[in-house]
């Protein structure tokens, strides 16, 4: 009985005090009936994922970055999408690059229920984990995995905005020909982006003729490789080509030559970092690696997200930030046209991509691999990557570049006309002077002349007018 | 014949620094029977202080040498703290303890200290300043660095050091009591804690040397570098008898030559049916062997129920 009175009382507490909120409540919109009602807000969740510890985590926090300066700008701008106020919030996860980590944290990010993801860094993680999102129809963009496999699996919510490694093992293979190196040396990580790109590069190498001499492998947390390199210097060959990441190819190219070889050393984009040249020092000087895309100084708004991202983090682009920034442009763009923030609505939207973004003029194929995807030659020297040239590609994308260019040397010529025509105009000027000087002098010459003529015609009348 | 010898000289200096590393593992083994799986972060730790001290000073325009020495010492010194202050919150409080619950402590203490240096040295790799000079010797068709010869030189001269401050000090004579039996030897008036504490101590010190001379010999330093290095000292230990100091540097030895070899020849070997990267594969094979056959390793005393 006195349980059940209790109860009541409660309940009856309960209710004042929600009808006594409730009357709070209430005054609010009467009170500012002037102001414009504040729109629904809606929170778009975005999954990203990178290897946050490990080997590669100065990767990973590179492309972590590069989503949350996309994130920020997105917000900052107020995008509205169905009459809603978009709130992009970015749910960051670790997997450490490794395949079965990132299984788990796509789990995670499929029961977080997020509307899209962005990542993962890695092949090798991207490809397990890509199983999970399509059976969940959460669209994915990665700005990193280049493994072809990605995208065959035939998934529809797989896309992806580099170039992938049949592209660039091919431009590496036929540019190691080029080299005029006969035979080569492939090592891999054993990952699923180290292992596909040896293999790209090791079909392209011969069938431009190449002789692959040896095939050794590591894996992606090792520190020594003494040993497959003693047996790569017993083959003599003239290139070593590394599938894999900076943090071993940097140690490796140094201990070729503590090991006494001469080989060249060529690798994708994986050891295509300022990172590799950190950690490769004086090895690396001279050699080549290869980026898919084209070099940031080169597109339309490279130079000026690079200015963005080094005032935003006090730190250096890695290697992929452009590439992830563009991703989730790239998704928001998407959500945009479809007008719609739900997965199932947006997905079509993206295969429909036509996005001029940092890296490039993003636009999916049938698979959803990016089209047409450039792939640029770079090589390390003074402690720099300079670009070479860039193989493959839409025309559309180098002739850009090219125009470009050609555009800055209109800009350079004419700035040096102008400078002539400065300089020339200046001794026109001088020179003017003296004319005018000279004309002056004539002018009083003249005058004198004229004036003395005048006299003398004076004179002269006078004289006849006396003789009259 | 000259890719055996490099081979060789490859697996003899990768395998000095497991031996070094490893004698931290069986010191601390042998008197108190628990494995410090935490060992392998402090030669972690050691290796990126010195970076830090080394690389200011040089920075601050010190000498490349005394600049290496005065980093060595720094990271010996932070090492040998660590090494005492792990065992006085760690390990004392759990010495009565079931075996199980130091171990497992261990492995927890070893991820405290990789993510504690992730947040003090970030995530990103660096570089070790050069301390040793370049200077490229070639023998027989083998290649080899000072700094490799530096390595094992030191490496050999510790190990002497060590065993005669078992052998030959009052020190030593107190840790091998406490090794056969902490009790008795309490009751002879030896003083455990403190033995213990030097085991560590010492144990710790010889780490900072290892992660050193790893950081002369890669250049390259990383919070996660201690992990696998710290496997493969343990299964060293392990395969020379752990417990038994020269155990540990023959084992160290032996591990560091069968992975050079066999990362060198096993493609050749099985006819291309297995490849160079199960060069880690072979120090767990040897473990597992050495559990299998003789559990006591190479130069393991039968201890009964230390083992």
């Amino acid at each position: 009985m006195h349980a059940k009175l209790s109860i009541v009382a409660l309940s009856i507490v309960a209710a004042f005090a929600f009808s006594a909120c409730g009357q709070k409540e209430e005054p609010k919109p009467v009170a500012a009936p002037g102001a414009p009602a504040a729109k629904p807000e809606v929170v778009v969740k975005l999954g990203h994922v990178a290897p946050m510890t490990g080997p590669q985590a100065h990767l990973g926090k590179d492309n972590e970055n590069g989503a949350v300066l996309a994130v920020e700008e997105l917000n900052a701008k107020g995008l509205e999408i169905g009459g809603a106020k978009i709130k992009f919030q970015l749910l960051a996860e670790d997997d450490a690059a490794d395949p079965k980590q990132g299984a788990i944290v796509a789990q995670k990010l499929v029961d977080a229920k997020v509307n899209g993801v962005i990542g993962h860094l890695n092949s090798g993680t991207t490809i397990p984990a890509s199983k999970l999102y399509v059976d969940a129809g959460i669209p994915q963009i990665s700005g990193s995995a280049t493994n072809p496999k990605y995208t065959q699996q035939g998934f529809k919510t797989a896309f992806r905005v580099m170039a992938n490694d049949v592209q660039q093992g091919k431009v590496l293979g036929e540019f190691a020909a080029k080299q005029g190196v006969k035979t080569v040396a492939v090592v891999d990580d054993r990952t699923a982006y180290g292992q596909g790109l040896a293999d790209e590069f090791k079909k392209a190498a011969e069938a431009a003729g190449l002789k692959v001499v040896a095939t050794e492998y590591t894996n992606d947390k090792a520190t020594d490789f003494k040993a497959i390199l003693t047996k790569i210097k017993s083959t003599k060959a003239e290139l070593v080509f590394y599938g894999g990441m900076d943090a071993q190819g940097g140690p490796m190219a140094k201990q070729m030559k503590e090991l006494g070889i001469k080989a060249k050393f060529l690798g994708g984009d994986g050891v295509c970092t300022p990172e590799f040249m950190k950690l490769g020092g004086e090895a690396a000087e001279g050699n080549y690696c290869s980026l898919p895309g084209m070099p940031l100084e080169k597109l339309a708004k490279g130079p000026e997200f690079k200015e963005r991202f080094t005032k935003k983090f006090n730190a250096d682009i890695q290697l992929y930030s452009p590439y992830v920034y563009d991703a989730v442009m790239v998704m928001a763009d998407a959500m945009k046209r479809a007008d719609s923030v739900e997965s199932a609505k947006f997905l079509p939207a993206i295969g429909q991509t036509k996005y001029d973004g940092v890296t490039a003029l993003i636009e999916f194929d049938a698979q959803g691999d990016l089209k047409g995807g450039a792939i640029s030659i770079y090589q390390y020297k003074g402690g720099k990557l300079e670009y070479v040239e860039t193989l493959g590609g839409t025309p559309v994308d180098v002739a850009k570049a090219e125009v470009k260019d050609a555009v800055a040397e209109v800009k350079d010529a004419a700035k040096a006309v102008a400078g002539a025509a400065a300089a020339v105009g200046k001794e026109v000027a001088a020179e003017a002077k003296d004319v005018a000087k000279s004309a002056t002098e004539a002018g009083k010459d003249a005058v004198k002349a004229g004036a003395e003529a005048v006299k003398n015609a004076a004179d002269a009348t006078k004289a006849a007018v006396e003789k009259k | 014949m000259d890719i055996f010898l490099q081979q060789i000289v490859n697996g003899l200096v990768q395998g000095s620094i497991y031996a070094l590393v490893a004698l931290g593992y069986t010191m601390v083994y042998g008197i108190m029977g628990l494995i410090n799986f935490a060992h392998g972060e402090v030669v972690m730790i050691g290796t990126l202080v010195t970076i830090t001290v080394a690389g200011s000073l040089i920075n601050a325009g010190m000498p490349v040498a005394l600049a290496g020495m005065a980093g060595l010492g720094a990271s010996m010194l932070i090492c040998m703290a660590l090494g005492w202050g792990l065992e006085r919150i760690a390990y004392r409080p759990l010495r009565n303890a079931p075996r199980l619950t130091p171990l497992i402590t261990a492995i927890g203490m070893s991820i405290v200290l990789q993510n504690l240096a992730m947040m003090i040295w970030g995530r990103n790799y660096l570089t070790f300043p050069p301390l040793l000079p370049k200077v490229n010797f070639e023998l027989a068709g083998a290649h080899f660095t000072a700094i490799q010869v530096f390595i094992v030189v030191v490496s050999g001269a510790t190990m002497a050091g060590l065993l005669a401050l078992i052998y030959r000090t009052k020190l030593g004579m107190a840790m091998r009591a406490t090794a056969q039996n902490p009790a008795v030897a309490s009751l002879m008036g030896v003083n455990i804690n403190r033995v213990i504490a030097a085991a560590f101590v010492i144990g710790s010190a010889l780490g900072a040397l290892a992660g050193v001379m790893v950081g002369t010999y890669y250049e390259i330093a990383h919070y996660q570098m201690g992990f696998m290095l710290g496997l493969k000292a343990f299964t060293a230990a392990v395969l020379g008898g752990i417990g038994n100091l020269a155990g540990a540097m023959l084992g160290g030895v032996l591990l560091g030559i069968i992975e050079a070899l066999g990362a060198g020849y096993i493609g050749d070997l099985t006819g291309g049916f297995l490849g160079s990267h199960y060069q880690d594969i072979f120090a767990f094979i040897v473990l597992i062997v050495v559990l299998m056959f003789k559990p006591s390793g190479l130069f393991g005393e039968k201890t009964g129920d230390r083992a």
